[in-house]
């Protein structure tokens, strides 16, 4: 018992939790904001890797590290640019193509790679984001190097979903984009160009795919290997629906989901030998299984989304 | 510019379909091997005779294909019925997982002929029930099953990983983790002597076919195909629902299975956790690419194993990175879905 | 005239081989209140889409207070004044009556939306022309006649000088759409000039000012109300005189099917209430009521999708607990579902797969589909029935609605049905394919058919049923014999004053 409180009372823990949580809450609200204007986006998963590629390969080449997020922003909204022509233009089913778009910007990614970067028995390195130094919070005992030894990201992660959150609730913009994930007719017969919503949902959103994948490569670590993802992607968008598409629970969510991985880190090696570690490693899937199945019923779905819209068409 | 339903579709046009999808999908990739400063033409070359141009290669590019049936077709069935499988790969090494353990430990030293079959029903019931959790998921909990096989995947590869650096470690493989090696009388007989090519491609084209029978000409292949298609209009025609898709999922999860099964006994004898280059993915556009239809499950099939063995030939001798495989294949997927919907409308102004 | 508002000059809009408009011409005037009369398919909605920018016109010209309307946008229609009620509501149930009002009003770039003078303006309207509603409540809890009254306000919150409303009244009862008529009526002495698009007579002579007629996508004529009767408008409306078929008098057999006391639970809200009906053969028992009044739970449990909660179903004398689908084949019992499209056809299938389905067991030997009968029953139907545009190898989805319709009565009729349950069998059909489906009922009750119809369309019940019971929040009124009513006691026993008053079975 006292083993498990140790790891709860240390303060990297809950640096790691944040650090762990970052990308989740970036690729997360990417996921909820176009599931929110109606569209499913399982390109998620590939457009982080793909991010994760771009932004690194970014800075490798000597770009500074906050235009490899941006590189990585751009390269996310390609992707998805290419998802909005194949579901909103064409109106295809969206699982189908999300799965497309993950394939070929997952193996796109690491075919970029490997030409850009022969093979090396250790990967190049990039020198990653550095802890922002809070004068005043960054010393306080505990909660300093707790919470206030994050690098830039995390906390510009923090403020966005924050800033959907008002967006989503708050403005005439997330008006329009909520009214066209439940019903873009009546976006449609309110003057609003519920296509136009989409594509400019689905494209933000995997911007911040994009730059989710990048901190993992320009900020957690600081090199780019295949698979680095695993499944990251996946599990935002159970997140989304354990959030119930709401941007202030997707960030609650996300770091109540890093703590519990942070958490399970920490046990691996207390336990070690005794548990095997791949045990440790399913409980993050798991639990967004278990996550959704719990959720599943009681979240208000957005009434329009997969539902393709066309013009004219009930 | 709007899109309009086509009234009538031509056989040709059905026909003609996969094929401009795969040679759209060969020029956006054409463009990224020039890209590399390489000659497209020459490359597609290298892919073809790297996948057909002897002996070996052929019977590999064939040893590679028999997998990529079976998930193929586990795909197909279960979207034909808008069962979102996508939990082919942990399928996949949970029927191979499964059949290791069980021939190295239950039917060791049982002869041939009854050894395998039996570890084919026991791979084959192992992806089953790994696919009957996440429809119960969704018949009990309305979850999505899309994001459900995908996150099993994970896990199904991490038990196996588990398994195969635990109680099934193999002591003799110098701490590598590797799971026993199965009975010599589970390994399945070779098509071709002097080759990896194994009888399981005869199994996964006689399966095709048993599968094309099945749904063009039973009532549970027309009840399945109602089931997706219009579920409420099934229901009140009769078709019960939730059976059908217990019975479609325990196919579809079964094949993926099955593969794994096959794979083990046929090629490797063993289970580590790269035996699978990814069937139970590739094995979703094997199935987009066919657009369902089971025997067209296996040329498609036949062309992703030959841009996998190919690219691998011409990546060594080129220098261009053999992942063009995996976007190539990516690729047609897109274009197929593209090409799909044009055989279904067309452009209006 | 200087107080016109709206002028469609000359407009034609074709799709495909289908000429939807040919040369209409409409002019409103301010205060005026404008019916638009025709059938399915006559091209009423196709103008006002034109008119509210959904569609481009081919040629031809919208004008708004004597500005030119930009073609296909909707937003310079908004912007222009006219406002549009559609008939399937324009409405997000998930959000709130003020969210569904304020969506796309404000500048979509505005850091934040002012929610308080949205409410206020609101609130004036709703005032002003007595349209109440709670501005926060979700939409989805309100009544369907709650909703309609924020698909109002919302063109009204438009500013709209012009009210488009397509269909208003398929959704209401008989009160409410009084109510609504006397509001457009309000409105319309407030200055504001309204286009309503119906098929009803009786509605167009008691609130329109002016009747324009359309039929297949012609304008065939413009007559003020006071120079013009009901059956002249009607005769317009369809072209030549349609008599649809009269039922004659007949003796009905024995009780054949009889529910008491059935109660269907789901979701935690009882949508039967303790149910009891009696039908015998030979006769037609009309259920009549409001959709969403429980009309769609009696017609699937009779189908054999849901089970009961409480209660007893007695067939042919014996007690059948639940009915499965299969049962209910087997037993004879015909079925033609509400929506033919979502649960009558696989639109994607063929003619013959489509006509089979429901009876596989018996057109398959050994789990295999005897294609070979199916296609013979197929053409049996078609041939019986007069299904045209498809043969019985070709997609179902192909068939007209009515054509849809009549392979679906004719897959239940061929094999003479002991019971034939009927949702409304009309719903959406031209007025020629009605008259062909009324006959084939009647045809059915005379060889001795008891047939259940559900259906909300008064006519309807009163043309072919012997006996008719209303279906409100759930709760079955006693019967009362078609000879003894009027539209009146029906409309009333639809808003669910039944009285005490019954006629004996």
């Amino acid at each position: 018992m006292s083993a498990l409180f140790d790891i709860l009372a240390s303060a990297g823990l809950w640096a790691a939790v944040l650090r762990i949580a970052t990308p989740l809450i970036l690729a997360t609200l990417g996921a909820l904001i176009s599931e929110r204007a109606g569209v499913l986006n399982l390109g998620i998963e590939g457009i982080m890797t793909f991010g994760a590629m771009v932004g690194w390969l970014a800075v490798y080449n000597g770009a500074d590290l906050w235009t490899g997020l941006l590189v990585a922003a751009l390269g996310g909204a390609m992707f998805g640019l290419l998802h909005s022509v194949l579901t909103v233009t064409l109106g295809l089913s969206q699982h189908v193509s999300g799965l497309g778009v993950t394939l070929f910007a997952s193996s796109f990614a690491y075919y970029v790679f490997r030409l850009m970067v022969p093979v090396a028995g250790t990967p190049p390195t990039i020198t990653p984001f550095q802890p922002l130094d809070i004068p005043g919070l960054s010393d306080l005992p505990f909660f300093g190097p707790a919470f206030f030894t994050q690098t830039a990201p995390t906390y510009l992660a923090i403020g966005l979903a924050i800033a959907l959150a008002y967006l989503i609730a708050r403005t005439p913009v997330g008006l329009a984009i909520r009214m066209t994930g439940e019903n873009p007719h009546a976006a449609e017969a309110q003057g609003l160009n519920p296509m136009a919503i989409r594509y400019g949902a689905v494209i933000f959103g995997s911007a911040l795919m994009g730059v989710g994948g990048a901190f993992l490569t320009l900020s957690a670590f600081n090199s780019f290997f295949p698979t680095m993802v695993q499944g990251r992607g996946w599990i935002c968008i159970a997140l989304v629906v354990f959030a119930s598409w709401k941007p202030e629970r997707a960030l609650l969510g996300a770091i109540l989901f890093a703590l519990f991985d942070a958490f399970q880190l920490r046990l691996q090696t207390v336990l070690s030998g005794v548990v095997p570690y791949q045990i440790f490693l399913m409980i993050p899937y798991l639990l967004s299984i278990v996550a959704l199945a719990v959720m599943a019923r009681r979240a208000r779905v957005p009434q329009a989304l997969m539902q393709p819209y066309r013009r004219g068409e009930r | 510019m709007r899109f309009e339903r086509r009234e009538h579709r031509s056989t040709l046009l059905v026909v003609a379909t996969p094929i401009l999808a795969v040679i759209a999908a060969l020029a956006i990739a054409g463009v990224l091997i020039a890209a590399a400063g390489a000659p497209v033409f020459e490359a597609y070359w290298k892919i073809l005779t790297s996948a057909f141009g002897s002996r070996l290669s052929a019977t590999e590019t064939l040893t590679r294909a028999s997998p990529l049936i079976l998930t193929g077709l586990a795909a197909a069935v279960a979207f034909r019925a808008r069962l979102w499988n996508i939990g082919g790969e942990g399928q996949f090494y949970l029927g191979a997982i499964a059949a290791a353990a069980a021939s190295a430990h239950l039917f060791a030293g049982l002869p041939s002929l009854l050894q395998i079959p039996l570890l084919f029903i026991v791979g084959a019931f192992a992806g089953m029930v790994l696919l009957l959790v996440p429809l119960w998921l969704r018949l009990r909990f309305s979850v999505d099953e899309v994001v459900t096989t995908l996150l099993l995947n994970f896990v199904a590869l991490l038990f196996v990983s588990m398994l195969i650096d635990g109680v099934l470690k193999d002591p003799a493989a110098f701490g590598w983790p590797q799971s026993e090696a199965v009975d010599a009388a589970a390994r399945l007989p070779k098509l071709l002597a002097r080759s990896r090519l194994h009888i399981g491609l005869g199994i996964a084209v006689v399966i095709a076919f048993l599968i094309y029978f099945v749904q063009t000409r039973t009532v549970f292949g027309v009840q399945s195909r109602a089931a997706g298609l219009n579920p409420s209009g099934a229901v009140f025609a009769g078709v019960p629902l939730g059976r059908t898709l217990v019975i479609v999922a325990m196919i579809s999860g079964g094949l993926a299975g099955l593969a794994g099964t096959i794979e083990v006994l046929g090629v490797k004898g063993y289970v580590t956790t790269d035996l699978s280059p990814g069937y139970g993915y590739s094995g979703i556009v094997v199935a987009m690419l066919a657009n369902l239809n089971p025997l067209g499950v296996v040329l498609a099939a036949l062309f992703t194993a030959t841009m996998f063995v190919g690219a691998d030939g011409m990546s060594r001798s080129m220098g261009i990175p053999t992942y063009i495989a995996d976007v190539t294949v990516a690729l047609s997927l897109l274009s197929m879905l593209v090409a799909v919907f044009f055989t279904q409308y067309r452009i209006r102004r | 005239m200087t107080d016109t508002v709206l002028d469609i000059k000359n407009v034609s809009k074709s799709f495909g081989d289908n000429l939807a408009n040919d040369d209409i011409s409409l002019s409103l005037a301010k205060g005026e209140i404008v019916a638009l009369l025709g059938e399915n398919g006559a091209g009423k909605t196709t103008l006002m889409s034109i008119l509210f920018g959904h569609y481009v016109p081919d040629t031809g010209s919208v004008s708004v207070m004597g500005q030119a309307l930009p073609a296909g946008k909707p937003r310079a229609a908004i912007s222009a004044g006219v406002g549009m009620v559609h008939q399937h509501f324009s409405l997000a149930p998930n959000l709130t009556v003020l969210e569904n009002v304020m969506t796309g009003t404000e500048s979509l770039w505005s850091i934040g939306s002012n929610v308080s003078a949205g409410r206020k303006k609101l609130l004036d309207i709703s005032q002003r022309f007595g349209l109440k509603v709670d501005p926060d409540a979700r939409l989805g809890d309100l009544s369907v006649g709650e909703q309609q009254r924020v698909e109002i306000l919302k063109a009204l919150y438009n500013d709209a000088r012009i009210l488009v409303l397509d269909e208003p009244t398929a959704v209401l009862t008989k009160l409410e759409a009084e109510t609504l008529f006397s509001t457009l009526k309000d409105m319309a002495r407030q200055g504001l000039s309204l286009i309503f698009i119906s098929h009803k007579l009786d509605e167009v002579m008691a609130t329109a000012d002016r009747i324009v007629v359309l039929r297949g996508g012609r304008q065939v004529a413009e007559r003020k109300v006071g120079e013009t009767s009901k059956a002249e408008l009607a005769e317009l409306m369809v072209g030549r005189k349609v008599t649809r078929p009269v039922r004659e008098a007949s003796t009905p057999g024995e009780i054949v099917l009889e529910a008491a006391g059935i109660t269907v639970r789901s979701g935690g809200v009882d949508r039967l209430k303790s149910v009891d009906f009696r039908l015998r053969a030979g006769e037609v028992l009309g259920i009549i009521g409001v959709s969403g009044n429980g009309q769609a739970v009696l017609a699937q449990l009779l189908s054999g999708t849901i089970g009961r909660s409480a209660g007893d179903l007695v067939l042919f004398g014996k007690g059948v607990g639940d009915l499965t689908v299969a049962d209910a084949v087997s037993c004879g019992i015909g079925r033609i579902p509400e929506d033919r499209n979502r649960d009558g056809v696989i639109g994607e299938m063929a003619i013959w797969e489509n006509a089979v389905l429901e009876r596989l067991p018996e057109f398959s030997k050994a789990g295999l589909v005897d294609r070979k009968a199916g296609i013979a029953f197929a053409t049996r139907i078609i041939e019986g029935f007069d299904v045209r545009g498809g043969s019985p190898t070709s997609r179902i989805r192909l068939l007209s609605g009515g054509n849809m319709q009549k392979l679906i009565l004719g897959r239940n009729l061929i094999e003479r049905p002991k019971i034939l349950l009927a949702a409304q069998p009309a719903r959406g059909l031209d007025e020629g394919a009605v008259a062909a489906v009324h006959e084939r009922i009647l045809e059915a009750r005379k060889a001795g058919t008891a047939v259940l119809l559900i259906s909300e369309d008064l006519d309807e019940v009163m043309a072919l049923a012997d006996r008719i019971q209303a279906i409100v929040g759930g709760r079955l009124s006693p019967s009362v014999n078609a000879e003894h009513v009027d539209a009146q006691r029906l409309g009333l026993m639809m808003a669910g004053e039944w009285g005490g008053a019954s006629d004996a079975v």
